[in-house]
């Protein structure tokens, strides 16, 4: 090619493909069978949707009104019976005159953990603002001093129930699952079966017979004259179940340290603690966040199952307020969809961030 | 290197010792015997008194525990051993797959408890499997729709406890649907109500057990064709549909199979009586219930785990496949599902170890599984420890099982690296 | 031109609406030519020999293979993928099988051919690339110089009549460069007409009838590798050339 070289600016395609309209015809009408499923799904929610929008808002009843919605009943849907029962269902049994100080003390608990997860606030004094923020909330809700009523554990319920004992069995699960997870790569035979049988035992059973173990053994477990309150119980059994789980987790991100980290470690002279402590956890800590944050969100959804011990979380409470009210129990199903939204948010909330964790910690690793 | 000789150093003085001759006497092959210096600065000294700390330090809090469980026990008198099972149970239960009534042993209404698991974990495992690989599939849809619809349906039911979904699907039977007098059906032959679901079912008749051999031997046929059509296909490069003649042959023979044994016509159908709807077989609200909570809760895990399954296989392999000139079928088959298997495989079992686990929440809905049996016996024979511990075995047997087989699977079919 | 093997008649293609990535490009590529391409990266220069074998479409203009013309219709695009192979920057070889099965895979259920006679073929492709004796290794077990001469030998199996290479040793460990050019080397030497996209300028100048160099979706020159090399014609093939040579 013998001719001068000349430079052709750049021009707009002949067949635009951005916009709606050729966005709609390809993830809409893009073949036949995209066509058939899109007709059939607009179909089937102009058959579905507009009866729900009845039953769900145009003839809800929101005041809490029995009759109105035995009225309404069957057509309309009965929000109302979240305006009458939701501080049963909230609080549980939690005496109705004290009931702000569940409130503040969950409010100060959610705070915390909301705050953890920004990065403004991951500095030194975050430990202690936990222990400042944990010690209000048990003074808040157990009472005893600064003139507060004392309220026994076991009316404990409801939200402030469920965040207490996801965060707390959370908290000290974690130190637990990290020494276990060590454990389980030691040298040493001895302490790897130990390890080994813990984590196969309760990762092989369901937390329900942990639960029952923890609520019919435990008592046996003390020594003559020494009762255990039904919440440490049930704090402790849930904190043995996350542990088991999250040493495996863990485990997995121990297993991705190459071995020359560990050469170079002790080549430099650290000990054993001094490695883990400084290099191996720092790192295989940051890969496995996304798994614990699922993790958490199970452990938050199963601290649903402490209703079967008798200990009135968010699902037990509404059990608690609706199956011994006649007037009120046949809208069960409008306060099912009041908790389920609830547990949706928190643990959605928790999943985009974890999403938005493995996004910022994956910017700075090659991939 | 002659015996006696010292390798020579560079650096100031350095030299080492002469090694003495016995060294080249000394048979070759042979370790020498490390004599074990005792001091607490020895690396393996040191291991086995950690060990040995640890180990005692369990044996303590076993032995302090065991002691107090005794001694409370002697308080309170309660007795101990396993015993109670061959009582007589004395409770009678919803429903049970054997024969069964309330003066037969605990034992017996324990095993009761245990098949009404398998049945439900079972059924459970394979509809939810069906509709989580549709999910997981959908998400890949070139259907805008479709994809949303099937991401919302994940985000939907995993983030809502299990035990409120069970309780809401139960909700539903019990609130929603008809009482058994006025039963919805479809075509007089599915009634649906509170009291249950009924479908017709033949009775069993020896033509059945026909059927079933018939079955069998259209399975064998089957595997026959398809391992010589691929001896064919290896021998000639032409290859021939590998799913019509074991389908046609199964259904065939047991057709014919079915006929042979004298072609029993008889069917239990449900019909709707006064007060119930009796015949078929029916499924409890309560089985219903857990079943359905079950499989759209896991359902939505496998879909994950599908769908992140398939995106591992990198885009590099269908382009390399669609170069080499095979179709999206042959792509789909020959490199994108082998690969993606091997990553779909082991979460899977581990979402099937849940749904079994998962079961036990039968308990607060009335179902009755091993774990609803088991409470009801701990609570009439004050047994705590061995019921909890009857259930804890159960349940460990299914999950080192299943464990065992994902490790021979894993062994057998991991993709082989330097 | 009528014996062109390739054939590109103002081709224009966009990613999306704002990325012209092919502007107008005209190339003629004679059967048994050896074509080296250069640029800088976003050039075009992957994009224009993936449309060779359809693995990217095009919006304006005409694409010939061998006398087909390469558009929507399927059965054109598998009679273009038979004739032509292609082999990969991250070599893209399947894991999960053996080395001669990842050879044998395309004969056996493309070209139909019993299996016996295609591990006959198979393995004398991989004599030809001189790792006869990996045959049963799994591609992970092997280096990355004998992964991407695997896949060689892959594309080869299919006895194509053009070879497209798309930065064969960009992934590569120096040491193992070597080994991968030499088979390509010799491949040229044997009459394969191939279209090599690469920075290896040292290979350009030993087997190129022609040397191209794109800019900007543009082909900005085109010339034997004495011409190019010693006296580039446009300014921006002289800056590229000082940067790339210019150690």
């Amino acid at each position: 090619m013998a001719e001068a070289f000349q430079s052709i600016a750049a021009r707009a395609p002949p067949v635009r493909t951005g916009g709606a309209l050729p966005w709609l015809r390809r993830n809409l009408f893009g073949d036949w069978k995209s066509a058939l499923a899109t007709v059939f799904l607009i179909g089937l929610a102009l058959l579905v949707l507009p009866p729900f929008g009845q039953w769900a808002v145009a003839n809800a009843v929101l005041a809490p009104n029995a009759d109105a919605c035995q009225a309404a009943r069957g057509s309309g849907a009965c929000w109302g019976v979240i305006a009458e029962k939701w501080h049963v269902i909230i609080f549980g049994r939690y005496p109705f005159e004290g009931q702000w100080r569940p409130a503040i003390a969950t409010l100060l608990m959610i705070a915390a953990v909301v705050a953890s997860c920004i990065r403004r606030f991951w500095r030194p004094w975050l430990g202690l603002m936990w222990l400042a923020v944990l010690a209000t909330f048990f003074i808040l809700m157990g009472g005893g001093v600064f003139g507060l009523e004392p309220v026994r554990t076991d009316l404990w319920g409801g939200l402030p129930l469920t965040v207490m004992l996801a965060t707390l069995s959370i908290f000290l699960a974690f130190p637990l699952a990290v020494l276990v997870a060590l454990g389980r790569r030691s040298q040493l035979p001895a302490i790897r079966t130990v390890c080994i049988v813990y984590i196969e035992l309760i990762r092989g059973v369901p937390l329900i017979s942990v639960l029952f173990m923890a609520s019919f053994m435990f008592p046996l477990f003390m020594p003559q004259g020494m009762t255990i309150d039904v919440l440490v119980r049930v704090l402790v059994g849930i904190t043995l179940f996350a542990a088991a789980y999250m040493a495996e987790i863990v485990r997995g991100g121990l297993q991705a340290i190459p071995r020359g980290q560990l050469e170079a470690a002790s080549t430099l002279g650290l000990g054993y603690w001094q490695t883990q402590r400084k290099i191996v956890l720092p790192q295989a800590l940051a890969m496995v966040v996304p798994s614990m944050m699922n993790n958490f969100i199970s452990i938050l959804k199963d601290t649903s199952l402490v209703t079967i011990v008798s200990l009135y979380e968010l699902t037990g409470a509404l059990a608690l307020a609706l199956n011994a009210d006649v007037e009120w129990r046949p809208f069960k199903i409008e306060a099912y969809l009041f908790i389920t939204a609830i547990y949706f948010s928190i643990c959605f909330a928790m999943s985009r961030y974890s999403l938005w964790v493995e996004g910022q910690l994956g910017v700075s690793r090659t991939r | 290197m002659p015996p006696g000789t010292a390798t020579p150093r560079s650096g100031p003085g350095a030299a080492l010792p002469t090694p003495p001759d016995e060294l080249s006497a000394r048979p070759v092959g042979r370790r020498p015997r490390r004599k074990r210096e005792w001091s607490l600065r020895s690396r393996a000294v040191r291991g086995l008194l950690y060990q040995a700390l640890a180990l005692l330090a369990v044996a303590a809090v076993v032995w302090f525990l065991a002691h107090n469980t005794q001694r409370n026990m002697e308080v309170r008198g309660i007795q101990s051993g396993f015993n109670f099972l061959g009582q007589a149970a004395g409770f009678d239960i919803g429903e049970t797959m054997i024969a069964y009534d309330p003066s037969q042993s605990y034992g017996r209404a324990i095993w009761v408890g245990v098949l009404n698991t398998l049945r439900v974990a079972l059924l459970g495992i394979v509809l939810t499997t069906v509709l989580g690989v549709l999910v997981g599939i959908g998400r890949f849809s070139r259907n805008a729709l479709v994809r949303g619809l099937c991401y919302g349906y994940v985000e939907m039911f995993r983030n809502v406890p299990i035990l409120l979904q069970l309780l809401m699907w139960y909700l539903l039977f019990v609130d929603v649907l008809p009482p058994p007098q006025t039963a919805w059906n479809v075509a007089d032959l599915f009634y649906l109500s509170k009291g249950g679901f009924s479908f017709p079912a033949p009775v069993w008749d020896r033509g059945h057990a026909w059927m079933g051999a018939g079955l069998l031997a259209g399975l064998a046929v089957g595997g026959w064709w398809r391992r010589e059509s691929q001896r064919r296909f290896e021998l000639t490069g032409h290859d021939r549909n590998r799913w019509a003649v074991p389908v046609a042959a199964a259904i065939c023979l047991a057709f014919a199979g079915w006929a042979a044994g004298g072609a029993p016509r008889s069917w239990s159908v449900p019909e709707q009586l006064p007060f119930m709807v009796d015949g078929g077989i029916s499924a409890t609200p309560e089985f219903m219930a857990v079943l359905i909570g079950l499989v759209m809760y896991t359902a939505a895990f496998i879909a994950e785990v599908v769908r992140s399954g398939i995106q591992s296989v990198s885009h590099g392999q269908n382009e390399a496949a669609s170069a080499l000139g095979l179709t999206q079928r042959m792509q789909m088959r020959l490199v994108v599902l082998p690969q993606a298997l091997r990553v779909i495989i082991p979460p899977m079992t581990n979402q099937y170890l849940n749904l079994t686990k998962n079961s036990s929440l039968a308990v607060v809905i009335g179902y009755p599984d091993v774990v609803s049996i088991a409470n009801t016996t701990l609570n009439q024979t004050g047994r705590a420890v061995e019921c909890i511990a009857i259930i804890m075995l159960v349940y460990l047997c299914t999950s080192l099982g299943t464990s065992a087989l994902m490790n021979w699977y894993n062994r057998h079919a991991a993709i082989k690296e330097r | 031109m009528s014996d062109a093997i390739i054939e590109f008649t103002k081709v224009n293609k966009w990613y999306g609406d704002d990325f012209h990535v092919l502007r107008d490009v005209e190339l003629a590529v004679g059967r048994g030519e050896r074509i080296v391409i250069c640029g800088p990266s976003g050039s075009g220069k992957s994009t224009l020999i993936r449309c060779i074998n359809a693995l990217e479409e095009y919006q304006e203009g005409r694409v010939t293979v061998d006398g087909i013309v390469l558009g929507d219709d399927v059965k054109a695009i598998e009679a273009v993928r038979r004739r032509v192979g292609m082999v990969f920057q991250q070599f893209n070889l399947f894991p999960h099988l053996t080395v001669l099965e990842n050879l044998t895979l395309a004969p056996m259920w493309v070209g139909h051919t019993p299996k016996k006679e295609a591990e006959e073929r198979a393995m004398q492709q991989l004599e030809r690339v001189q790792i006869a004796e990996q045959a049963r290794k799994f591609p992970l077990q092997l280096s990355g110089g004998q992964q991407q001469r695997v896949a060689i030998a892959r594309a080869l199996c299919l006895t194509p009549k053009i070879m497209l290479f798309d930065e064969p040793t960009s992934a590569l460990d120096p040491e193992m460069i070597k080994e991968v050019l030499d088979v390509i080397i010799e491949l040229a030497g044997q009459g394969m007409t191939m279209l090599c996209v690469t920075h290896e300028m040292g290979f350009a100048k030993a087997v190129a009838d022609r040397v191209i160099f794109m800019d900007q979706g543009q082909i900005v020159e085109a010339n034997t590798p004495a011409e190019f090399f010693d006296h580039p014609k446009s300014e921006r093939t002289r800056d590229f050339l000082d940067k790339i040579i210019g150690h």
